[in-house]
């Protein structure tokens, strides 16, 4: 538990990716096997069911120190993070024992003791933070709160171990990505050099595309490129082994289960197969709004209704495996023209063949572009027909080439503090528009100012707060932003009628005043044109 | 009448007339320490501890008019007896006592319960009245010890030194810098200061403070002689070009606002060392406890919770709100808020 503390500490504290890279690689090189395969599993997302709530840790911790629970929340709230907060509160250990915890030793008697009563939760909790350093507590609480975030990339992990064990990069991310428990995997059934293990059910690590900046001619000749358009739905792969469907969404999470629309598919698509595309509501190859997507993958169980109104396709861009066999290294045409052939042949609803863009010149190119939203796209794929399928978000081969979001000028109206590294400054916005002589929120929005501007922001909140409510201020509506954001969808839950996908602000309008903002009338406007 | 008055001038004893730590120009000025919160220009007449002295004849001007006396040394101004005891902040810095007809108020400047073997170590006065300070007065803060912080400061200099590393420190010039001067010198003797650091050094030497040699930072040396050395330097020179001479470096910044992992990353520094000038958690509740005070006035910090917590545990207590409380050292300029600030405190009587 002290290396996994110390990993953890200087990783969360090191600005330099170099650095981080080599403080993994001497972790895998060093520590014991068991801890290692739950670092994997945790800085892959895969982390233990949370056993205790924060307000049961915070009771605790209260009764530990005697403090009141005003003081305890303005303490919490000064620092901004409830596993720290609890770390820097607590008395020192009355024996620190570091060596009798190890990360994995500390894992499974989380996993033992999830189903016992709350009795016993508590003393296992309040005795070891009593036997643990201030960073070995932080830890913990991390893995108590379910929570861990500490800024590594899949990719770092996987060049991290490809500097201790014998394979190769894409062999390793291949590897500890799918459905695999680490607390019944062992690090050599993970990462030996023969075979691996026997799940049929992994997916391949993503190949990801960087935005395009560049003016697209730059890209060289037009004959070497492919161009489709750019869907705006939840990435996925398709697999079909061993007679069995598994749908991967890019954030590596099995969702076979929420799309009994694909489950048809073991009867049609042959075995061996793995498919790259998009999960997306669609009507008679039509694109849906992502607003609907989202009703469907928020629901525990889905109707019939649900079914009929938002059924969910699978437009398919690449095939990565075939007949059991990998073949992303294939350049792209050839494994295009495969896979043309096996979608062809069998012609089955759900799955959809994601078009190939004709195009002449890149100045044609341009103008389809401009027909993005009218298809249901955000704009336009254009991957170099060479290209093999890679791993992760390289640059070269693959290029986004998105359409300019849509704008709205507002003021904003709320301020809230933000999290962690932001925790003292106001950097989390309510943004309105005006009805009349109304101001109506419509959109939040955290991002998109740099850290000079989110401070000038942060001086007026503290100096134009006309009220407070809990960690909300109202500020006076003064400061106009242009809000970028990507989609607009109807929506009943929102006070403006409207929802909007990925809301940020693009710019700080200091150049306008309150009166000049757009209206909710604009909104509907947009709601009108973009929103179907 | 209170003994001591807060006024828009500062703290005033007006059975004495003379003010203590005040942030207008006034007739009698009697200060805690040399830091710019506490000792600003244009009064007539200063009385301050002998260590304190020369800094601040550095920094308000070589000819104002200081009158110095030891630690519990009394002095007497119409009847009132004027006394300074060793606060433990910085070098010099000193809690001032103040006695009228059998009543005493002390007023606690800035200080820490630790002794860090320069400042004089922090005695507790008995007093019914204190006035103290609250720069870190929640219970996240409570502090390592002071060798241990120290020798993470070795360990990362070393460390520094192994990858061919110039290791930047940043500390305020008064205070924090010669308190880290102790622990470099026994690593290395090749330690450079930033100019301002060096003026201090420079003062308190002249007044015959033992301080560990160091060398200032100038054009004319070759960058070559930086390489695996120390450089101790302020705050507020971390990000400039003046860096660039050390390249390449690590910065270590040694603040207690370090003990939060999300000022370090904000800060975007190397290495974050806790090591504070100010009295954590424990350390204020100990010294209130130990003045036998039945009534504190809480200034600059979390006056609002300090005094609540008080309170709450029989202390009778009321926030106070003063200038104080803007040295750069413990403050992160452009993103701490002063804490508590619209909670609104009590009124002052
Ligand atoms: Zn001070
Ligand atoms: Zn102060």
């Amino acid at each position: 538990m002290k290396a996994f503390a110390q990993l953890i500490t200087t990783l969360g504290t090191s600005t330099k990716t170099n650095e981080k890279l080599e403080l993994l690689a001497h972790y895998f090189a060093t520590e014991n096997d068991a801890d290692k395969v739950w670092v994997i599993a945790l800085f892959s997302g895969r982390r233990p069911r949370r056993i205790v709530s924060s307000s049961l840790l915070k009771l605790w911790c209260q009764e530990l120190t005697g403090l009141p629970e005003w003081l305890f929340e303005e303490s919490y709230h000064t620092v901004g993070d409830l596993a720290e907060s609890i770390a820097l509160m607590l008395p020192p250990a009355s024996e620190e024992n570091s060596h009798r915890f190890s990360l994995a030793g500390i894992i499974s008697h989380l996993l033992q003791i999830e189903k016992k009563d709350e009795e016993e939760k508590k003393q296992f909790v309040t005795r070891s933070w009593m036997q643990m350093s201030k960073d070995e507590r932080f830890v913990f609480n991390k893995l108590l709160t379910g929570n861990f975030r500490i800024g590594v990339s899949q990719k770092m992990i996987v060049n991290a171990l490809a500097k201790t064990v014998q394979l190769e990069a894409n062999v390793i991310a291949h590897r500890i990505s799918g459905n695999w428990d680490p607390a019944s995997t062992s690090f050599a059934a993970l990462l030996s050099n023969e075979g691996g293990s026997a799940d049929h059910s992994k997916p391949y690590p993503f190949y990801l595309a960087y935005g395009l900046d560049g003016p697209v001619s730059e890209l060289g000749k037009e004959t070497e490129w492919q161009a489709e358009w750019k869907w705006d739905g939840i990435r996925g792969q398709l697999i079909k082994r061993n007679n069995e469907i598994f749908v991967w969404s890019r954030g590596e999470e099995l969702m076979t289960d929420k799309f009994p629309e694909y489950h048809s598919l073991v009867n049609v698509l042959p075995d061996g197969i793995v498919l790259d595309g998009e999960i997306i509501p669609s009507i008679d190859g039509k694109p849906l709004p992502f607003a609907l997507l989202q009703t469907r993958i928020g629901r525990k169980n889905i109707s019939r209704k649900n079914l009929q109104e938002v059924p969910i396709c699978f437009f398919v861009y690449d095939i990565l495996e075939y007949e059991g066999r990998d073949i992303r290294e294939l350049p792209l045409t050839e494994r295009r023209k495969l896979l043309e052939e096996i979608i062809n042949r069998n012609n089955h609803p759900p799955v959809v063949l994601s078009p190939v863009i004709d195009f002449a010149s890149w100045g044609d190119l341009a103008d389809l572009r401009m027909q993005s939203r009218e298809n249901g796209a955000e704009g336009m794929m254009l991957k170099r027909k060479s290209s093999a399928y890679q791993v992760g978000r390289k640059i070269g081969d693959w290029w986004k080439w998105k359409i300019d979001p849509l704008v709205i000028d507002a003021v904003m109206i709320y301020a809230q503090k933000g999290h962690g590294r932001r925790s003292n400054l106001y950097t989390d916005y309510t943004f309105a528009v005006k009805d009349g002589d109304k101001l109506v929120s419509f959109a939040k929005a955290y991002s998109g100012l740099t850290d000079k501007e989110f401070a000038r922001v942060d001086h007026f909140v503290k100096n134009n707060s006309l009220e407070k409510f809990g960690p909300v201020r109202t500020v006076k509506p003064e400061l106009v932003f242009e809000i970028a954001f990507e989609g607009i969808a109807a929506s009943n839950r929102h006070k403006s009628g409207v929802a909007l996908r990925f809301p940020r602000i693009s710019r700080w309008r200091e150049d306008k005043t309150v009166d000049e903002i757009n209206t909710l009338d604009d909104l509907k406007k947009m709601l009108e044109i973009f929103g179907k | 009448m209170p003994l001591i008055e807060f006024t828009n001038k500062g703290l005033y004893c007006r059975a004495g007339e003379f003010y203590i730590d005040p942030w207008q120009p006034v007739n009698k000025a009697v200060i805690t320490h040399a830091h710019s919160d506490h000792a600003r220009p244009g009064s007539l007449h200063y009385l301050c501890h002998h260590q304190t002295a020369p800094v601040l004849k550095l920094r308000l001007g070589a000819d104002i008019s200081v009158a110095c006396v030891e630690w519990n040394e009394v002095v007497t101004h119409n009847g009132v007896k004027i006394s300074l005891h060793p606060a433990g902040h910085i070098i010099g810095s000193s809690q001032i006592r103040v006695e009228y007809k059998g009543e005493i108020w002390v007023v606690s400047g800035d200080y820490k319960t630790e002794d860090d073997g320069i400042s004089g170590a922090f005695v507790p006065i008995s007093c019914h009245t204190f006035i103290t300070e609250s720069t870190f007065g929640l219970p996240i803060y409570n502090w390592k010890k002071q060798d241990i912080i120290f020798n993470d400061i070795k360990n990362w200099v070393s460390g520094n030194q192994a990858n061919g590393k110039t290791s930047v420190i940043t500390a305020y010039s008064l205070g924090k810098a010669q308190r880290v001067l102790q622990a470099v010198a026994e690593l290395t003797e090749t330690i450079y200061v930033h100019g301002a650091v060096w003026n201090t050094h420079n003062a308190l030497r002249e007044a015959g403070i033992n301080l560990p040699g160091v060398k200032k930072v100038t054009p004319n040396i070759p960058k070559q002689a930086y390489k695996n050395a120390v450089i101790i330097a302020p705050p507020s020179s971390d990000g400039t070009p003046w860096m660039k001479r050390f390249l390449p470096y690590s910065v270590g910044v040694c603040s207690g606002w370090m003990q939060v992992r999300g000022n370090l990353r904000r800060r975007n520094a190397d290495a974050g060392f806790p090591l504070s000038d100010h009295a954590d958690w424990n350390g204020l509740l100990q010294a209130v406890k130990a003045t036998g005070a039945q009534k504190v006035f809480v200034t600059h910090g979390f006056q609002s919770a300090f005094s609540r917590y008080l309170t709450e545990n029989g202390i009778e207590a009321a926030e106070v709100k003063t200038e104080y409380g803007k040295e750069d050292d413990e403050k992160i300029p452009d993103t701490e808020e002063p804490p508590a600030k619209d909670t609104g405190g009590r009124a002052i009587p």
